[in-house]
């Protein structure tokens, strides 16, 4: 069913087309009284409600009211002015995953990860890896389909190879939280220069670098081929995984 | 009450294959109990220093426990325990106390050996003496909870509500607990911070940063508590407090939650297995101990077996949360804890989109109720159905605590609409805490009235799932709990018994290993005290819902 829509301007719709009407819930940080009551219908007046009506008002514990406001608001939406940015790969749910690996790869794909050098902070790798996951997501252990070796902290970059040799890892991830005299840069670059020794070039596992301080456009000068940010979720990666390693390949090959 | 109808009646379950089941569960968790018995692990052994009262760390915040442990690791390795050649150093280099001699021995000017004949004795004594010491701090702390609980009471209501803290900050965390507290928490939980389970130590001192939770240390445990005694006093019921005996450190925090007067702590025998990849040997030694502990301690323990429906089917996999609550139930009986002490958990996990899931809920969490009809469970909200539209996730809610009520559950962790959404806002806490006061309001006696059909669908279910578990404990049986674990039997994660973190910290007993701690809480005074509890907590179990 595609949306009924009266031109690329539109408002909210509450029950007749025009109307603007929204509902909202917050909370202030007084007391329930009047002006607290007021205080509320301000802040929906700013936010741009003409006319709020507060349709509940409830306080909580000491100093704190919660608000339902209903409300029209003025304004408008350009829908050919939206602008998206698009991820340069489809996000994945874990069976889609499964399922892209298990046809096209016809094999469980080998992931590798550890903290290398001095690191010892093994949080990124184990949100990413563990079952656990994070942020209600469960790591990459849960996919049926890839088969993760976790070498964990202070890993060396020669065993970090032997292992991704020994796993016939498809990729490797690796995890630097340290950042103290650019450890993260150093470490990463180190990485990949040895993983470019080790393997020839067709062979060589995908290399993916995580960490809260990394910029992420700065891949190609590391050396690697993906870096994520804060707040990377494991099912991000195994997209890009997907992605970058069968996806992608099939592409190239056709 | 129900009275008339007990609660093992309304399932008409075989009383032959429920004991079949226990059966199958002894069986399957007696090697393991031999394989703790004949091993000891780095955090056990750091557990009877805390007890022999060693605190504090060195300047780098490594604890003094562990560099004890290390440095008489280092000289004659782990498998003599660490309280031989420990209290043996303290006589010979004539040393005040242990935490002294940490010190030295980090310095590098102790040498630890294994003592023989009349100084092995001298030793052993020094150790027992010590230890006992420390035993007695967390028998008072017990007395001290039933003190205050007979002078506050229990909540009026079953079951407990129980609502979580995590902010990273304890100084944040304790304004927060107590005003939940005032909005009607029975239990508070302060959530741990992401990774704390993998650190090989017990973080020192009051913290102020944590990820998403806040660390578990002596001090944060010691001013949670002393906060929810001043808000068990403002609200004339106590208030008790939760925190998590998981990850590598679980017997120094199960330990330290006995010092301080924790009230229930987390605490899985498979979960760091299977979630946090920890060793299995490791895992089982340390559970063994840290149970001992919970159990002399008074502590309820909180299972983990919601987290399989996280990763598996709810349906599907339904049977191995029964399989697990059982394995839990052997392991717990078998380390001293009674009933009143098994928060065994389960979860309102099912896809909502299928037919008849309700039923298949109430199926479920009777099926619980009746096999473990005096232990206290722990039922933990929806958590992978919850979307971003809370507006239906406030109704799932509703149902999973309507639930609760009608099976008679012991603890009941509050859903928050926005589970899948943000931390919760004090106003999403309201919201929830008002859906629970709502049901159990308006339901709270349905457990009375609510009889499934004989025969019916629910009876059929509940007999199906226990049937299944049935099976999944013979095959258990059949190759060694051990193998299952490596083979993947539950949740879908293969973890061989020689892989996995925290191995190198795991030594098989020496001949003439001693552990104070351990005689003292298999010895016939905790059995004592432990049984003279029973009754009474019991009783209190089986107070009327409402």
């Amino acid at each position: 069913m595609s949306a009924p829509t009266s031109g690329p301007i539109i408002r909210p719709y509450g029950d007749t087309t025009g109307d603007g009407m929204v509902q909202l819930s917050f909370t202030l940080p007084v007391p329930h009284d009047k002006r607290a009551e007021g205080a509320a219908l301000q802040l929906a007046a700013k936010m741009g409600l003409d006319p709020a009506m507060l349709v509940h008002a409830k306080q909580l514990g000491d100093g704190y009211t919660f608000f339902v406001v209903y409300g029209s608001v003025r304004h408008l939406v350009d829908v050919s002015a939206v602008q998206v940015v698009e991820r340069d790969f489809p996000l994945l749910s874990a069976k889609e995953v499964n399922a892209a690996v298990r046809r096209r790869l016809r094999r469980k794909l080998s992931v590798v990860g550890a903290c290398i050098g001095t690191d010892a902070h093994t949080v990124g790798i184990d949100a990413i890896l563990n079952v656990k996951g994070i942020a209600g997501e469960k790591g990459l252990e849960y996919y049926r389909e890839l088969r993760v070796t976790n070498l964990g902290a202070q890993v060396g970059v020669p065993d970090l190879v032997a292992a991704a040799r020994t796993e016939k890892a498809d990729a490797v991830l690796v995890s630097q939280v340290v950042t103290q005299r650019d450890a993260h840069l150093h470490n990463t670059r180190e990485m990949a220069a040895a993983f470019r020794e080790a393997f020839p070039a067709r062979r060589r596992p995908l290399l993916v670098v995580g960490g809260p301080r990394f910029d992420e456009l700065m891949a190609q000068e590391l050396g690697v081929d993906r870096i994520f940010g804060r707040g990377t979720t494991p099912r991000e990666v195994a997209s890009y995984l997907v992605h970058a390693l069968i996806t992608r390949r099939e592409v190239v090959a056709a | 009450m129900s009275g008339s109808v007990t609660a093992a009646g309304k399932l008409d379950l075989d009383p032959a294959v429920v004991r079949t089941a226990r059966r199958l569960a002894r069986k399957a968790g007696g090697p393991v109990v031999e394989l703790a018995r004949s091993h000891t692990t780095v955090s056990v052994e750091r557990a009877v220093l805390r007890l022999a009262g060693v605190t504090g760390a060195d300047p780098d915040g490594i604890p003094w426990v562990n560099r004890l442990v290390d440095a008489v690791t280092a000289d004659v390795g782990l498998g003599h325990g660490v309280a031989l050649p420990a209290f043996h150093a303290l006589a010979a280099e004539g040393v005040g106390d242990l935490t002294l001699l940490a010190q030295k021995a980090a310095a590098g000017s102790v040498r630890f050996a294994v003592p023989r004949g009349r100084e092995a004795t001298a030793a052993r004594a020094a150790a027992r003496r010590s230890v006992g010491a420390g035993l007695r701090r967390v028998d008072r702390r017990r007395a001290e909870r039933e003190r205050l609980i007979r002078r506050h009471g229990d909540p009026p209501q079953r079951p407990w509500i129980y609502l979580i803290v995590a902010t990273g900050d304890i100084y944040e965390d304790i304004p927060q607990a107590q005003a939940a507290a005032r909005a009607g928490a029975d239990v508070i939980a302060v959530i741990r911070s992401t990774g704390q389970s993998l650190l090989d130590y017990v973080p020192e001192g009051a913290t102020r940063e944590g990820f998403a939770g806040t660390y578990a240390t002596q001090e944060n445990f010691r001013l949670m508590r002393a906060a929810l005694d001043e808000s068990s006093r403002e609200l004339g019921r106590y208030v008790r407090l939760t925190n998590y005996a998981s990850g590598l450190c679980m017997p120094e925090i199960a330990t330290l939650a006995g010092l301080e007067r924790l009230d229930m702590m987390l605490n899985d025998s498979m979960y760091g297995i299977l979630f946090r990849d920890i060793n299995p040997i490791r895992t089982f030694v340390d559970q063994r101990f840290s149970r001992q502990v919970h159990a002399r301690a008074g502590i309820i323990i909180n299972t983990g077996e919601d987290n399989y429906l996280t990763t598996a089917d709810a349906v599907d996999e339904a049977h191995t949360v029964t399989v697990s609550q059982l394995l839990n139930e052997y392991f717990a009986h078998e380390a001293g804890l009674s009933d009143w002490q098994l928060g065994l958990g389960h979860a309102f996990e099912i896809n909502p989109e299928l037919p008849e899931s309700f039923r298949l809920e109430l199926a479920h969490a009777l099926l619980a109720r009746e096999l473990f009809p005096q232990a206290p469970l722990k039922w933990m909200p929806p958590t992978k159905h919850m979307t971003g539209d809370v507006f239906r996730g406030n109704l799932l809610d509703g149902f999973f605590n309507l639930v609760g009520a009608m099976t008679g559950q012991g603890i009941l962790l509050v859903g928050m609409m926005t589970e899948a959404v943000v931390t919760p806002w004090l106003s999403d806490r309201d919201v929830a805490l008002q859906n629970v006061r709502y049901v159990l309001g308006a339901a709270g006696g349905l457990r009375e009235d609510f009889v499934p059909a004989p025969g019916g669908f629910i009876q059929q279910r509940a007999h199906r799932v226990l049937a299944e578990a049935v099976d999944l404990l013979e095959r258990i049986v059949d190759g060694g709990l051990l193998t299952a674990i490596a083979a993947g039997t539950f949740g879908i994660m293969r973890r061989p018994a020689d892989r996995g973190k925290g191995l190198e910290g795991v030594a098989r007993h020496e001949p003439g290993y001693y552990n104070p701690a351990t005689e003292l809480l298999e010895g016939p005074v905790s059995a004592r005290s432990a049984g003279g509890r029973v009754g009474s907590a019991a009783a209190a179990n089986e107070r009327p819902v409402r």
